[in-house]
């Protein structure tokens, strides 16, 4: 129904000789697209047209050309897989250049190959077959309709009334055990209820083995923070659990960024009473769907998320001042051991990350409790 | 109305129209794009010893907005006890001298009076004021010294947040950007790291160590020399290339290919 | 070579022992010469479904080598900045098929490649299917089947992304734990069954695996045989043109033309597939690093057919209730509870029921086997333009910190744009569409009533200059003439003034009002005599009663 030729061509006693210059008769009104769409059987003859013999003949060369490329190229996908070893980026890269180019070559010259025989050398088929409505005839549909009443009554289904609805009851159960069966889908051994329980706390809640509370240490090399190390205002740690480095369910609540203020520029928002020397401890997990948000402008103390762009002032209890977070990242509560190093001083005083219903609105709840949150 | 038709008609107002419609988003494009003027000509350089001669140079170039004694004004920051570090990143990267007060002043070609003599000069001075994080040496930053491994460890920790995983940088709010380190120096990006230009935070050698850094210096220098295997790595930045590329090049394609597979010569009679 | 007078025997043999026992000569005598009409644009749900097969085949390849298990590993494979590091086994096995097996990085691209693909596919034939309104009677199920494919599409592209467990992936996962666990009243039990805990628990990735690789291909396959046999029950709908009516379908026969187009046609899918596994990188696993719930990357995206959801999520406000203040319950985070669900739902749902409200608007209870060309229904490619615009605005927003980085446009403006853009530019892409539809039919007409501009230039004896018309070319004027109006209820007020029955309540009526602007001739091909061909011109608004109630 395409065509790919721009011009219209028209029967040469409708349309003058065109002159040289002026746009081809049709295109400019009709549009190539259009020209194709209506490219239809206007010249064509219908039925089957066969094609030119010497035409054909001249297009099997050029399909047994195309062949011939296919098969090289396979016998080069097979040499580059024995020749070319993968390791190193270099040499994986070198591997997959030779494989995927032998590859693509091989298939696309067949497709090629394939295209050609059927355009130029299959003849051109502009066939009818009547189309007949979906609808089944009517004395079909009566055939079928008595068929079903009468099978219905021989059943014994339509008298049977015990035994239909004896047969829903049987089937409802059956319908719920598939259900039923997934509720061990979660591990956690205890009631559904008490889900939502599990998410109110994280692990800074605890204490060490010792007794101790736990330190907060760098992501990435463990190491505990001295608070007079961490002094240089404008700087920023990713900070894990004491204990907890690799433990991924306690990563995704746990973990924290730790900024260093000038103590002028904390503002009321910030507990003060849970910094120490204007060092600061937010929940590094986003209130908005929980992705970590760390992205610090030390100049604007702007913390931003980078998956939905909820920003937070971090000067000031990391309210929310654009984006689709709901509320300000919780901060912790820190302090120092008598080594000197930084440690919690209590667990969050509202859940962390992303909301739920069973939520609430636990910063007024951490308020009416006389804590700030 | 028929005059407009007739316009409508006229073999060149496709082109009119194409031409408005660029010009246009052209327009609308530019008026969200922050402009950024190269800088001044250069002007001379000084002589004496390196404090002096850094001070003469600053008071030249520099003092208009940090202040004569780099004690900082209403346009510029002041640079007591930034360190000799922190003039060497902005100098070295074209930053400073800043030619327009953006949201953030941008990478740029050095002036003609700044090399790494009238830097170090600079530097100098700046480091005489209150001291500071100093320039590192080149075994500090030498990434063929550092473990790759383990300072990609840290740097997925402190650093892709905002320069993304293959140090191609990303936008921060209200203008700011992360910029791309493939530009940036081993020393640079130690000196970046020490000093907290702009509004990156501050890492200071205290609670990751210089030895921490060369790692992560290692790392950044090997994943942004490395082949990409698979291919063009459509700029490292992940699924939005991806699939531009998936529509434009895969889809386009195959309707090209469609387009032949159906198309029909026109039998002429 | 001469030609076959009879069946060669080794063809002949086998096919007489199959037909003995399964009599597939009947099928095979209506069937082998099935006409199928040609047109490219009828070539683009092949592509989904070539993309399908190819995903068949390399994802069993990758299968051979990935371990869909989180315990903890030390890598110490080929890909030296990682070796040492700890991640899960999902990784380092995803690592090892990249640079430890020979074709393995080429057919874990193709795999990704021909994912995209085919979701672009499905969405490309999907685009032509409404536009053309080739969803009309009878091939309402087949549209249902359509949407459903698509659906799961969505989701089996979300489960094979989240598998490599890599920082990206991770990323994703998050988001999703993000949006399930804010779902009222059932969101945590979601998320706990879900993770088998909390997040991210130690065995999503072999669930989503078991999802990936069984569950939902199994499906998959089912619905798209469903929707090919449905297709080759019904005959393949075509556009309207010389020799081609309602009741005929004319092209190629399947036997031997369509089969070797459509087998070139996969063998052109997957050459593209491979030639972008050759030479596109495409999710480069060993850059963004193990997955950490603790860290994340700058521009962490989801592939384009998410796009849309990221992007709603990014442009929403910040809304979030407490429905019961302090109380454990009753908190609702709109903020991702609204874009989450909502455009996705108007837009599966506005496709799913759109073939039905056309069919209530117009009362319309024909069968249509000719492709409408887009101009000729104004309000039905407006409506689409106008979805298109929708998902286009979220979508791009979806990429909004990459374009912020790319062009330095400021991050927030990008935003606050979205935010207006999401409203204003369906409306303007319906009133633009609209506008250009009307003024090709416009043309189509002038090119009937006046024909073709020339470019000969006449001079009259009087001086006078003219260009000559020319009459198009037959097939050209075929196809123009396929046009019909859309369809409209009876509306006519009896000599009384009463309505219709069934327009009389208020649905009614808004019924009858929103027939009377969708339906109907806006631009007639031409006043007065009707044309040989043109016998469906007739069928003004107002003559089909079928449908009225």
């Amino acid at each position: 129904m395409t065509d790919n030729e721009h011009e219209i061509e028209q029967p040469d006693d409708r349309v003058p000789k065109r002159v040289i210059g002026t746009p081809p008769p049709g295109t400019s009104m009709l549009g190539e697209a259009e020209a194709r769409d209506a490219g239809v059987t206007g010249g064509e003859t219908p039925g089957i047209t066969l094609q030119d013999e010497q035409k054909a003949r001249r297009a099997e060369k050029l399909v047994a050309l195309c062949f011939l490329i296919t098969f090289l190229a396979g016998i080069a996908f097979l040499v580059s897989y024995v020749v070319f070893q993968v390791g190193d980026p270099d040499a994986t890269g070198t591997s997959n250049l030779a494989l995927g180019s032998s590859l693509t070559v091989a298939v696309l010259a067949m497709a090629v190959g394939i295209v050609v025989w059927v355009r130029q050398i299959m003849p051109k088929y502009a066939l009818v077959q009547e189309r007949h409505e979906m609808v089944s005839g009517e004395d079909a549909r009566e055939v079928v309709a008595d068929t079903f009443v009468e099978g219905a009554n021989e059943s014994g289904f339509v008298k049977g009334k015990m035994m239909r609805r004896t047969l829903l009851l049987a089937a409802a159960p059956l319908g719920l055990i598939p259900l039923i069966l997934l509720r061990d889908l979660d591990n956690t051994k205890m009631k559904a209820t008490n889900f939502n329980k599990l998410l109110r706390h994280t692990v800074w809640g605890e204490k060490t083995e010792d007794g101790r509370p736990l330190r907060l240490v760098v992501e990435g090399t463990g190491q505990p923070i001295r608070a007079a190390d961490f002094n240089s205002p404008g700087g920023i740690l990713s900070i894990v659990p004491e204990g907890y480095e690799h433990d991924m369910n306690v990563l995704a609540k746990a973990t924290l960024i730790l900024i260093k203020f000038r103590p002028e520029e904390l503002k009321s928002g910030v507990n003060k009473n849970w910094t120490h020397d204007g060092i600061v401890a937010y929940s590094k997990i986003c209130t908005h769907v929980g992705c970590p948000a760390a992205l610090y402008e030390q100049t604007t103390h702007h913390i931003l998320c980078p998956c939905h762009q909820s920003t937070f002032d971090a000067a000031d209890g990391a309210k929310v001042i654009f984006g689709p977070a709901a509320r300000p990242l919780p901060q912790l509560p820190i302090t120092v051991d008598n080594e000197g190093y930084l440690v919690a001083a209590g667990d969050f005083p509202v859940p962390v990350g992303p909301s739920y219903w069973e939520r609430g609105d636990a910063e007024a709840e951490a308020r009416a409790k006389g804590g700030q949150a | 109305m028929v005059r407009i038709t007739a316009w409508r008609r006229h073999p060149l107002a496709r082109y009119a129209v194409l031409i408005l419609a660029l010009a246009l988003v052209g327009t609308a494009y530019a008026t969200f794009v922050q402009v950024s003027r190269p800088a001044d000509a250069a002007l001379a350089s000084g002589k004496a010893d390196d404090v002096a001669r850094g001070k003469s140079l600053f008071q030249a170039h520099c003092a208009s907005c940090h202040g004569l004694n780099a004690q900082g004004t209403s346009t510029g920051p002041t640079l007591i006890g930034v360190g000799a570090a922190a003039v060497d990143f902005q100098m070295s990267t074209g930053r400073m001298p800043a030619a327009d007060p953006g949201a953030q002043v941008p990478r740029k070609p050095l002036p003609s009076w700044v090399d790494s003599n009238s830097i170090s000069d600079i530097a100098a001075y700046v480091q005489s004021l209150g001291g500071g994080p100093t320039v590192p040496s080149g075994e500090q930053v030498d990434p063929a010294l550092g473990d790759a491994a383990k300072g990609g460890e840290l740097f997925r920790a402190n650093c892709i947040q905002c320069h993304n995983w293959a140090g191609a940088g990303g936008a921060l709010t209200r203008g700011k950007y992360a910029p791309n380190l493939n530009e940036s120096s081993p020393t640079q990006i130690y000196e970046a790291m020490v000093t907290g230009p702009q509004a990156m935070p501050v890492f200071n050698d205290t609670t990751i160590t210089p030895e921490e850094k060369r790692n992560m210096i290692a790392y950044i220098v090997q994943v942004r020399e490395q082949r990409d295997p698979g291919g063009f790595g459509l700029g490292r930045i992940g699924p939005v290339t991806e699939g531009l590329v998936a529509w434009i090049v895969g889809i386009l394609a195959l309707v090209l290919a469609a387009i032949w597979i159906t198309a029909k010569k026109r039998q002429k009679s | 070579m001469s030609e076959l007078t009879t069946v060669p025997k080794a063809i002949g043999g086998p096919s007489n022992w199959l037909d003995e026992r399964l009599g597939g000569g009947n099928f095979l005598k209506r069937n082998m010469r099935k006409i199928f009409p040609d047109h490219w644009s009828f070539l683009l749900g092949e592509i989904a479904l070539y993309s399908f097969i190819i995903l068949l085949l390399t994802g069993t390849f990758l299968t051979f080598w990935f371990q869909p298990s989180m315990e903890h590993v030390i890598y110490n494979g080929s890909y030296a900045p990682l070796q040492g590091v700890g991640m899960s086994a999902a990784y380092a096995s995803s690592l090892e098929i990249s640079f430890d097996v020979r074709g393995g990085l080429l057919i874990r691209q193709m795999h990704h490649w021909a994912a995209l693909l085919f979701v672009a596919g499905m969405m490309a034939h999907m685009l032509r299917v409404f536009f053309t309104g080739a969803y009309r009677k009878p091939r309402e199920i087949n549209w249902i089947i359509g949407i459903l494919l698509l659906t799961l599409a969505l989701a089996e592209g979300l489960t094979g992304y989240s598998l490599p467990d890599d920082l990206l992936s991770g990323a994703g996962l998050r988001i999703t734990e993000g949006v399930a666990i804010s779902l009222p009243l059932v969101g945590t039990y979601i998320t706990f069954f879900l993770f088998g805990g909390e997040y991210p628990g130690t065995d999503i990735i072999a669930r989503f695996y078991s999802l990936h690789i069984l569950l939902i291909p199994g499906i998959l396959l089912a619905l798209i045989s469903a929707h090919m046999v449905l297709m080759w029950v019904q005959k393949h709908t075509q556009m309207a043109g010389k020799g081609r009516t309602n009741q005929n379908v004319v092209g190629a026969p399947f036997y031997p033309a369509f089969m070797a187009k459509a087998g070139a046609y996969f063998l052109f899918t997957l050459g593209v597939v491979a030639g972008l596994a050759t030479f596109a990188q495409i999710n480069p696993i060993w850059i963004y690093g193990p997955y950490t719930p603790a860290d994340i990357s700058a521009g962490s995206q989801p592939d384009w057919y998410m796009g849309f959801l990221e992007g709603s999520l990014r442009i929403m406000p910040a809304w979030e209730i407490n429905m019961f203040g302090t109380a454990h319950a009753g908190t609702l985070p709109l903020s991702v509870i609204i874009p989450a669900l909502v455009p996705l739902g108007i837009v599966m749902t506005g496709l799913a029921l759109y073939p039905f409200l056309e069919r209530w608007i117009t009362g319309d209870n024909r069968e249509h086997h000719i492709a409408e060309r887009p101009r000729n229904n104004p309000h039905r490619t407006s409506i689409g333009m106008a979805g298109i615009a929708f998902y286009g605005v979220l979508w791009l927003l979806g990429a909004n910190d990459e374009i912020s980085a790319f062009f330095h446009i400021n991050l927030n403006w990008t935003t606050y744009a979205g935010r207006v853009l999401v409203f204003a530019a369906p409306v303007l892409a319906y009133i633009i569409t609209y506008r250009i539809c009307l003024g090709l039919q416009r043309s189509d007409a002038e090119v009937l009533s006046h024909g073709v501009e020339s470019g000969v230039i006449k001079r009259l004896p009087h001086g006078e200059f003219i260009e000559v018309h020319t009459p198009p070319a037959d097939d050209i004027e075929a196809h123009m003439r396929g046009k019909q109006p859309v369809p409209m209820l009876p509306v006519a007020e009896d000599p009384s003034g009463i309505p219709p029955k069934g327009m009389r309540g208020p649905i009614g009526k808004l019924r009858a009002r929103m027939s009377k602007a969708y339906g109907g001739e806006k631009i007639p091909l031409e006043s007065g005599h009707g044309h040989e061909e043109d016998e469906h011109a007739a069928i003004g608004p107002g003559e089909d009663h079928t449908a009225s109630r």
